[in-house]
């Protein structure tokens, strides 16, 4: 399985054994990860990071993913500072970068913007996420922790927070869908799944429910994969106010916990997990986290064909 | 009675008739044919005439053959058309239209946060889907959404 010059912009465009391919790469690369092993795969290879809006995250585990593997990287720069404040349109940004780097990061605002990339890009393009729309080295770290941590083959899951809006949950749905999970949707009325992933699902024979109350849920689930209630998301503070502190995971919460719940979230949290939640071994979101990293590090290494 | 129906519109010597459009988007027909003002040819037609399967609406466009990708566009928004390519005032050919799988720079994506609504120097695509239950849609290349409801309100 070659993936050579190959784009990463959509989950969808992934099969359960390139998945799982990629999976296995990034498990393999992880010692170089955590620095126990040294690795100069990517030596003088140039990775070209674009972000057009921010994300501490994902920016530098990428950064950290490329020079762990012996790389280059080279940073846009604030965007007020770049050309694109000239009026330079991002399909012109694209094929000059292409000119300087081996391979394009890009995080752009705009939904779909990186599908756009890899129609003038000469190297891959790996989105490091578009809008409101796509996010699949999120998705593929979230399945690699999940895999780490628990297990992928018929997995018991609850999504809970903001079901609405979460471009993070809505890709995990389908990829889990992959493995044949069953899952279950928490989340207020107001917040709740969209209907046509729900049908969808339905639609593969996927186990599908959907409920307001982590209390009902929590004794029944392997991985509870926890959402913030994005403020930016309500146009009324006061539906905000009303909602946000509906779901919480706390230490009272979990005593109705199996022992072994795993408990991940894509991060920034705000007040959805309580602080005390961390020390219990149900924790995984700072693991999760970290496989940022060597998930970052196999689609880097395999879209340049390094590791074939 | 049929003398007084064809009256309504003029018979063509050489061009194409665009029959069974669905009532009300014969307007929209010749958006997707790309016929505006500048257009020199005579181009008729009537919208909710009564026919046997309900109102309907047809355009002829005189002195034109189109494509069969531009016809096969207006599928988009009446599936059920019929072209006629008349050459001597006789139907030479007659078609329904078949639903494209694809088209280019036709309709705009109603996610105003989509790429292609956007400066930037390209057409929107889609892939076009039918289902029983809900009709044609399409599926943006760029952003993923659906459009179902609204492709005729948002032919470009």
């Amino acid at each position: 399985m070659s993936f050579k010059n190959r784009h990463v912009i959509s989950m969808k465009d992934f099969s359960r054994e390139e998945i799982d391919y990629v999976l296995d790469t990034a498990e393999k690369l992880e010692p170089v990860a955590r620095g126990e092993e040294r690795s100069r795969l990517l030596d003088g290879k140039i990775i070209s990071l674009l972000f057009f809006e921010p994300s501490t995250r994902t920016r530098l585990s990428f950064e950290v993913a490329a020079r762990r593997l012996g790389g280059q990287v080279l940073n846009l720069g604030s965007v007020e500072a770049s050309s694109v404040m000239k009026g330079e349109n991002l399909a012109d940004t694209i094929r000059v970068i292409s000119k300087y780097a081996d391979l394009i990061v890009l995080r752009h605002p705009l939904d779909g913007s990186a599908r756009m990339a890899t129609e003038v890009a000469s190297v891959p393009v790996i989105n490091g996420g578009d809008g409101s729309v796509h996010h699949p080295t999120q998705t593929f770290l979230d399945l690699y922790t999940i895999r780490r941590e628990s297990h992928l083959e018929g997995l018991k899951i609850a999504m809970a927070g903001d079901l609405k809006y979460g471009r993070t949950v809505h890709s995990l749905c389908h990829a889990l869908s992959l493995y044949g999970a069953e899952m279950t949707f928490v989340s207020p009325p107001e917040l709740r799944m969209p209907s046509e992933i729900v049908r969808g699902l339905r639609k593969q024979n996927i186990c599908v429910k959907e409920t307001d109350s982590l209390e009902e849920i929590i004794g029944d689930v392997e991985v509870l994969y926890m959402t913030r209630v994005q403020q930016e998301r309500f146009p009324d503070p006061d539906e905000y106010e009303k909602v946000k502190n509906s779901l919480r995971i706390t230490g009272d919460l979990l005593k109705a916990a199996g022992p072994d719940l795993k408990i991940l979230h894509p991060l920034p949290r705000v007040n959805e997990i309580s602080p005390e939640v961390d020390e219990t071994s149900h924790a995984r979101y700072f693991e999760q986290a970290f496989y940022g990293v060597p998930i970052r590090m196999a689609l880097l290494a395999l879209a340049m064909g390094v590791i074939e | 009675m049929n003398e007084k129906r064809n009256l309504k519109v003029q018979a063509i010597e050489n061009g194409t008739v665009i029959d069974h459009v669905k009532a009300g988007q014969a307007l929209n027909v010749l958006r997707i044919l790309g016929i505006s003002s500048a257009f020199r040819e005579t181009i008729s037609f009537v919208m909710n005439a009564p026919g046997a399967r309900g109102k309907k609406d047809v355009v002829k466009i005189e002195g034109k053959e189109l494509s069969i990708e531009e016809l096969n566009r207006i599928a988009l928004i009446s599936p059920k058309a019929t072209i006629n390519i008349i050459r001597d005032f006789k139907v030479i050919q007659k078609n329904e239209v078949v639903l494209p799988s694809y088209v280019e720079g036709v309709v705009r994506c109603t996610n105003l946060n989509c790429i292609s609504n956007s400066s930037e120097p390209i057409k929107s695509k889609f892939s076009v889907l039918q289902s029983e239950e809900e009709g044609v849609s399409l599926h943006c290349l760029y952003c993923d959404h659906v459009i179902s409801e609204e492709i005729a309100e948002n032919l470009l």
